[in-house]
């Protein structure tokens, strides 16, 4: 079989997607990479996975549960409440620090080989991916736990999933691109994770935010939906969800996905002049 | 038939003169000179606004034949590494295209995209991955490439516990099981050892004898020449020879050296010197062999010095230094003592050829009095370049020492071991 390519300005457009196609066993190999990478020399290996959730959820359902004496929705405990926003969130903040960063830590492939670069930040998501499913499997050991029994609404769970994972994909890959080009964005990144901690209902309930004039504002924030939407797969109708902003949230987080994948594919060849 | 066909390639880069070129820069920086701006009393032209032009490749164009084992030479600078990065697709031209007809496996560095932290089986699936194999492939050429790496007692070592030396070897065994129809290789040759190189080489070889195209770049103008048919001469990002490697290399070592080999002055007024002596001129006369116009470890060279002495009966005579680029002095040999009257002066030092290595050296003369007095120095008069080569040896490495003399070495059977 020949193929030919052809080399100019530009013109890796064409081909870009069939490229992206024909990589996906290194997307594989790198995803593999990186989670393999993740737990070697480590002295706890996977079990860090489960107790990282397991100790933030501890000291969130001390402080706002014991301390500020917030609520969860009516019917459901607050210790589930926390570690399901927790889960979700997780994934979120995980997949798009990585992605953010995932450019640079691969520097040394940018530089000296080619292929579409949309594999890097695609790759990154792996590792996200698996400490996900692991905060995941502890959520429904204490579901049992807190007797609290599951709905059919976990059908919809990875309609959730999805979307959190193309919202940080929008978020990441802009902020991937900005870090190639300013280092100082990097610093940015823990920050805007943090932020985003407390404006997300994620210790408490965004039933709060009902009926407030600041409603259709934090309702803006794609991750909110997300997140409301996620808890209500989990924790069944007693959760508060208010099913119409799933359109909002898609639209918004659908748009912000497509505008960064065109600012991204616009800028990854100027990656390595960059480095 | 041409598999690589390119036409018209330019690549500019903006430099911009407060940052480094293409480096790092922070949003602070961006902000701040935005600030700058605003607040600068000359709008369009202050420090913050300088930038430049740079085309690192200028209308390039040339065709690559099937088959072809292309050399690349040039300063550094001169474009050749963004040439291959543009070829390899790592950076875009900014005009004119190329077409490739095959698969291209560009080897840049050794062991790209190797993790240290996994083992080394990891790692040649990782490697082999990141350089385009799949994954039977990979497995296809797994025990060749362990094999010609040698390292099948540590495949299950991370490879950052790998020497050096290992970590090269395992990098290009990978490398060398690509199958590709056109392979890049940049200056990789530069680590490892020597048994290691000559592997590498011989390997190249057999790819470019198995029909596939080959493109080198290398400092070494050794195994360029043992290597590659075809060679391109690049200098300040323009293509500006291209032909058969001999004619190319010989090009090329005329007009890099920085080499300076005869001085002369034609009246006394405007030599230099003094009220004893006056220079008149040094040359380097070299015995070149095979029609080359240049200088190599067999030349021989005569090194002439001619002076004016303007004393009566002064007693003089000759000290030569001679010193490598870097300043360290291989030797000093001197002439005896004599008496000369007013009038012209010539003193000739014989180099014989096999004696130097290949390298750059700087030659000083010094006209001294009573065998004691330094009437006059010529500091760094003569600037020369020694090229390297070999006959019947497929080694390429970096020979060691200032010199090399041919010194009566051999060796002979002194005794057969009988079987019974």
């Amino acid at each position: 079989m020949q193929h030919t390519t052809t080399i100019k300005a530009g013109g890796s457009e064409k081909d870009y997607w069939k490229d992206l196609w024909r990589n996906k066993q290194l997307l594989w190999i790198l995803s593999k990479r990186d989670i393999s990478v993740r737990y070697k020399q480590t002295l706890l290996g996977v079990a860090w996975s489960v107790l990282r959730p397991i100790m933030t959820m501890t000291v969130m359902v001390f402080v706002f549960s014991y301390v500020a004496k917030l609520k969860g929705d009516p019917g459901v405990p607050y210790p589930l409440m926390v570690l399901c926003g927790i889960t979700i969130w997780t994934f979120f903040a995980n997949t798009f620090s990585q992605i953010s960063n995932s450019i640079l830590i691969n520097s040394n492939l940018v530089s000296k080989v080619y292929f579409p670069r949309l594999l890097m930040p695609l790759s990154s998501v792996a590792v996200g991916f698996v400490d996900f499913l692991i905060t995941l499997g502890i959520f429904l050991v204490l579901t049992t736990f807190f007797h609290h029994p599951l709905s059919w609404n976990i059908i919809y769970l990875p309609a959730f999933l999805l979307l959190a994972f193309i919202t940080s994909m929008g978020f990441g890959l802009i902020f991937a691109v900005l870090n190639v080009r300013f280092r100082d964005i990097g610093q940015l990144i823990p920050f805007v994770v943090q932020v985003g901690f407390y404006v997300c209902p994620i210790a408490y309930s965004s039933s709060l935010a009902k009926d407030t004039w600041y409603e259709k504002y934090y309702n803006l924030n794609p991750m909110v939906g997300i997140i409301d939407g996620f808890k209500w797969c989990l924790l069944g109708d007693k959760a508060y969800f208010n099913p119409d902003s799933i359109y909002s949230t898609a639209i918004i987080s659908v748009v912000i996905l497509i505008l960064s994948l065109i600012y991204f594919r616009k800028k990854e060849n100027t990656f390595v002049d960059h480095i | 038939m041409s598999v690589i066909t390119a036409e018209n390639i330019s690549k500019k880069y903006i430099i911009d003169h407060k940052h480094k070129a293409g480096g790092p820069s922070t949003f602070r920086d961006v902000v701040s000179d935005s600030i700058g701006k605003i607040f600068s009393r000359k709008p369009g032209h202050s420090e913050y606004t300088e930038k430049e032009e740079f085309w690192a490749l200028k209308d390039v164009n040339f065709t690559i034949d099937q088959g072809d084992r292309i050399g690349i030479v040039g300063h550094n600078g001169a474009g050749k590494s963004t040439l291959l990065k543009i070829l390899s697709r790592i950076t875009e031209p900014s005009t004119g295209q190329i077409k490739i007809e095959g698969r291209v496996a560009s080897l840049l560095e050794v062991g790209t995209g190797f993790h240290p932290e996994l083992t080394g089986r990891e790692n040649i699936y990782l490697n082999g991955a990141i350089l385009g194999m799949n994954k039977s492939e990979i497995k296809q050429s797994f025990d060749a490439i362990v094999d010609f790496a040698g390292v099948e007692k540590f495949l299950d070592t991370p490879v950052k516990r790998y020497s050096s030396g290992m970590y090269v070897r395992l990098g290009f065994a990978i490398a060398a099981h690509l199958n590709p129809e056109i392979l890049i290789v940049d200056e990789v040759l530069a680590v490892g050892d020597t048994e290691f190189q000559k592997k590498c080489l011989g390997k190249m070889r057999d790819v470019s004898e198995s029909g596939r195209t080959l493109i080198f770049v290398s400092h070494n103008l050794t195994a360029i020449q043992a290597l590659c048919n075809k060679s391109f001469y690049f200098e300040k990002g323009q293509l500006i020879d291209q032909g058969d490697t001999t004619h190319i290399v010989t090009n090329y070592l005329s007009k890099v050296s920085h080499k300076r080999m005869e001085r002369h002055w034609d009246g006394i007024d405007q030599a230099p010197g003094n009220d004893q002596v006056r220079i008149k001129s040094f040359r380097l006369l070299a015995e070149y062999q095979d029609n080359l116009v240049h200088i190599d470890v067999r030349t021989p060279m005569n090194f002439q010095f001619e002076f004016w002495n303007m004393e009566e009966g002064a007693s003089l005579n000759l000290s030569m230094h001679l010193y490598t680029f870097t300043g360290e002095c291989i030797f000093n040999v001197g002439t005896e003592s004599q008496q000369f009257g007013k009038g012209l002066v010539t003193g000739v030092c014989e180099i014989p050829g096999h004696f130097l290595n290949d390298g750059s050296y700087v030659v000083s003369m010094m006209i001294v009095k009573d065998t004691s007095t330094v009437v006059y120095n010529m500091e760094e008069a003569l600037v020369f370049d020694i090229e390297d080569y070999r006959e019947n040896v497929t080694w390429y490495g970096k020979w060691p020492g200032y010199i090399r003399p041919k010194l009566n070495f051999s060796i002979r059977q002194t005794e057969h071991l009988v079987n019974d």
